[in-house]
């Protein structure tokens, strides 16, 4: 009993002061008690690189002093982004000790629908990289879809791209990160996703079921110390919202990176931006299905 | 190209905590371990690191993303020979293991480091130095032969008259040319399981270097420990500790003094008070106040008489191997962990140098907690960090909040100690920059680097952070 004790006491005074540095401490403990805000981060993957938000994701993340490795299908918009990170980051954090930063931003032609090559690729950035903190999974696509339009393929590529990819990018990283014991994923999924509305229910599924799997995730990882966290962005002005049915609230791919990166620091579970769009949730999640499907959006 | 399995993917920690990062780690036992090991580096397309029982408190044994070969499971003495005190072991051998396999015949590690858990390889890697490095030299002075595998596989001998270009440069390589599969030394003979020590207290440091000049002569061991945070008069106030070896004849019982069991270091202090739970009792002085207060106290307590001893007899064990009295005190600096910084000047301009260091350190707001004063002599390693002069060790907490300004603390002390003529330690090292290497280790050494690793290691397989940190950079 007294060796119980003994033990019993040594955790807890461990915890209670040195959280952080007693081996002994569980990831679960250390979760509890590590500031979020000590969140260092020196590399990160961005898919879906080469634009819109992933584009703004790079450039913050570049002002901050952060390397990233760039994937996404287009190699001239990939070398485009990558050029104006470097340019970035020369130019804005002291903190940078790089003195070559164009070769902190490597990038990776690949179609996210291209699951076989995730494993090796994940491996190789890595690599590159010298290391893994962060990784954000923007890619997604959003083509019209007319109200009575029932098109299968483009199902299938809208859910492949926006949720299978996911699937691909983010297991790796969350075997690597749960592994590891720390790190932090981030998921772009989509205020689209709370109810099914009538318009593009592939897109709407797609968001919806990467919102589910990203808490799914959060509730694997966090004991392990890694962060999940689920964005939730509104109207974004993007190439890809120019066909969007509302511009309400709309917001500029640059403020909202600055929101995603500062969520993802201080470990936000989940973010709406602009925040407006939670009570916009609240109020649809209280809508009863029978008015929900009277509304015509 | 294959995937390597994620589950021995760790994140790997220089000895000090303040740089870290992930690594595949392999643990082989055997040569032919080592041979798939580099096979599987070759397949992958990936960099290999090799680590003893990571004591080097900086990032000279992990490398990000690196294959880490880790040799403590290859742990086997392979020979010994008690009439002649040579040994021969594998890498991984502890310092540990290697006294405590020889004392009970007589013998002892010729040179060890202050603390007994670096492996054999490691040390050779590094080619450490001990307190009686004024003497003795480094290590590698007592290596006799070794047996190296390079990243092609092939295995070769060396000795210092057999293949000097190989035998000096593996020793003190940091690990840049290839894994040691079997290491023969020479032990030094030793007649008692004690030392004779005296310890002498310094006003400064002016004083320090005094006592040194006085006793140098007559030691086997000397070491200094050094208040960094007292200033002005008594700036560099220190305690001296000289220890010598029984004479023979000197000590009527060795066969008991030289057992293990006398040497092993106690668990306890003062019989009652567990050691394991000393560094929670530190942690809250390891700050500039708290640390002002525990230097005072010892050097008070070493004024006391019985108390401070001046003249006493100590266990090989107890004398060598300080850094293992208070198990896991590195954990009191907190989270951020520790950097030592340790320089390497010629004697002519010593005392003026760490007069000048510790002033710096004090003017940023940033005294060391612990100083540690060593004299040297210089050697014919190709990387050596001697010189005919004395170094100064000096231990800084680091903080999310003071990192950056250290790091710039310990490149403008760069700048003095290069300009002063003196060198740097990879095993300490975390702070140097590309031109701080180039110029300690001069043109004529890189040059002879470069061609030994085009000659050993042409496909550049063996990187650490501290090589990616030092000679990319240096180099591109």
């Amino acid at each position: 009993m007294s060796h119980v004790l003994v033990n019993s006491k040594h955790i807890i005074i461990g915890l209670i002061i040195f959280p952080s540095s007693l081996p002994s401490a569980t990831p679960f403990a250390k979760s509890l008690f590590i500031c979020p805000m000590s969140k260092k981060w020196k590399h990160a993957i961005v898919i879906g690189a080469s634009g819109g938000i992933g584009e703004a994701l790079v450039y913050e993340l570049a002002s901050q002093g952060i390397s990233v490795a760039l994937v996404a299908r287009r190699k001239e918009e990939l070398e485009r982004v990558a050029s104006e990170a470097a340019k970035r980051m020369s130019e804005g954090n002291s903190a940078t000790r790089n003195p070559q930063p164009a070769t902190r931003f490597p990038i990776f032609v690949h179609d996210v629908t291209h699951f076989s090559e995730v494993p090796v690729l994940f491996q190789e950035i890595t690599k590159q990289l010298g290391g893994l903190d962060l990784i954000i999974y923007n890619s997604g696509i959003m083509p019209a879809v007319a109200k009575d339009e029932y098109n299968f393929e483009k199902d299938r590529s809208i859910i492949e791209t926006n949720l299978l990819g996911a699937f691909a990018w983010l297991n790796e990283a969350a075997m690597r990160f749960q592994n590891a014991g720390c790190g932090t994923i981030v998921g772009i999924s989509s205020i689209a996703g709370e109810r099914g509305r009538r318009g593009m229910p592939a897109y709407i599924t797609s968001k919806a079921a990467l919102t589910t799997y990203l808490e799914s995730l959060r509730n694997r990882l966090s004991q392990h110390g890694v962060s999940v966290v689920t964005i939730k962005p509104g109207v974004i002005d993007t190439p890809m919202s120019k066909d969007a049915p509302t511009k309400m609230w709309i917001y500029s791919a640059e403020d909202t990176a600055r929101e995603i990166v500062q969520a993802a620091r201080r470990g936000v579970t989940v973010k709406y931006v602009p925040w407006k769009w939670r009570i916009v949730s609240f109020v649809l999640h209280s809508l009863p299905s029978f008015i929900f499907r009277k509304l015509n959006f | 190209m294959a995937v390597l399995p994620i589950d021995h993917l760790e994140k790997i920690e220089g000895w000090g905590g303040a740089v870290s990062s992930f690594g595949y780690i392999y643990r082989p036992t055997t040569i032919e371990g080592l041979r798939e090991v580099f096979q599987l580096a070759r397949e992958n397309n990936r960099h290999i690191t090799f680590r003893g029982s990571g004591r080097s408190y900086g990032d000279g044994a992990i490398g990000a993303e690196n294959i880490v070969l880790d040799t403590s499971r290859m742990n086997r003495i392979l020979s010994w020979d008690p009439s002649t005190g040579i040994i021969t072991m594998e890498p991984g051998v502890t310092i540990e293991q290697l006294w405590q396999y020889i004392i009970e015949d007589g013998w002892w590690p010729p040179v060890v480091p202050g603390t007994m858990y670096p492996t054999i390889g490691g040390c050779l890697g590094m080619n450490i130095h001990g307190k009686n490095n004024f003497k003795a030299g480094p290590i590698g002075d007592h290596v006799l032969s070794f047996d190296i595998m390079l990243p092609s596989g092939e295995i070769k001998t060396a000795t210092p008259l057999s293949d000097p270009e190989l035998f000096y440069s593996v020793i003190s390589g940091f690990g840049m040319f290839g894994i040691f599969t079997s290491i023969t030394m020479q032990m030094k003979k030793v007649h008692s399981g004690l030392l004779h020590v005296k310890a002498w207290t310094t006003k400064n440091l002016h004083e320090l270097f005094e006592v040194y000049e006085k006793h140098i002569p007559g030691s086997d061991y000397l070491v200094g420990w050094v208040d960094c945070i007292s200033s002005g008069p008594i700036l560099g106030r220190s305690i001296v500790h000289q220890a010598n070896y029984f004479k023979p004849g000197e000590d009527h019982n060795p066969a008991q003094t030289l057992r293990v069991s006398k040497q092993m270091l106690p668990d306890t202090i003062l019989g009652i008070f567990p050691k394991s739970f000393v560094w929670m009792l530190l942690r809250p002085f390891t700050n500039n106040k708290g640390m002002k207060f525990i230097n005072a106290l010892r050097i008070f307590v070493s004024k006391l008489p019985i108390i401070g001893a001046v003249a006493y007899e100590q266990s090989h064990a107890e004398f060598a191997f300080l850094l293992d009295y208070v198990p896991g005190w590195k954990k009191s600096y907190g989270a951020g962990g520790l950097i030592q910084y340790q320089s390497f000047v010629p004697k002519e301009n010593a005392e003026t140098v760490f007069c000048k260091q510790i002033e710096m350190c004090q003017d940023a707001g940033m005294p060391p907690f612990l100083g540690v004063f060593k004299q040297h002599k210089p050697d014919k390693f190709l990387f050596t960090h001697a010189v005919d002069g004395f170094s100064l060790a000096l231990d800084f907490k680091v903080t999310q909040k003071n990192k950056e300004e250290l790091w710039k603390l310990c490149a403008k002390m760069n700048d003095v100690v290069l300009a002063n003529g003196g060198r740097f330690y990879f095993a300490k090292d975390a702070t140097l920059r590309p031109q701080d290497f180039k110029a300690f280790l001069g043109d004529d050494t890189m040059k002879k680097f470069a061609e030994l690793k085009k000659k050993y290691d042409p496909d550049n397989i063996l990187q650490t952070d501290l090589s990616r940190r030092l000679i990319s950079n240096a180099t591109s």
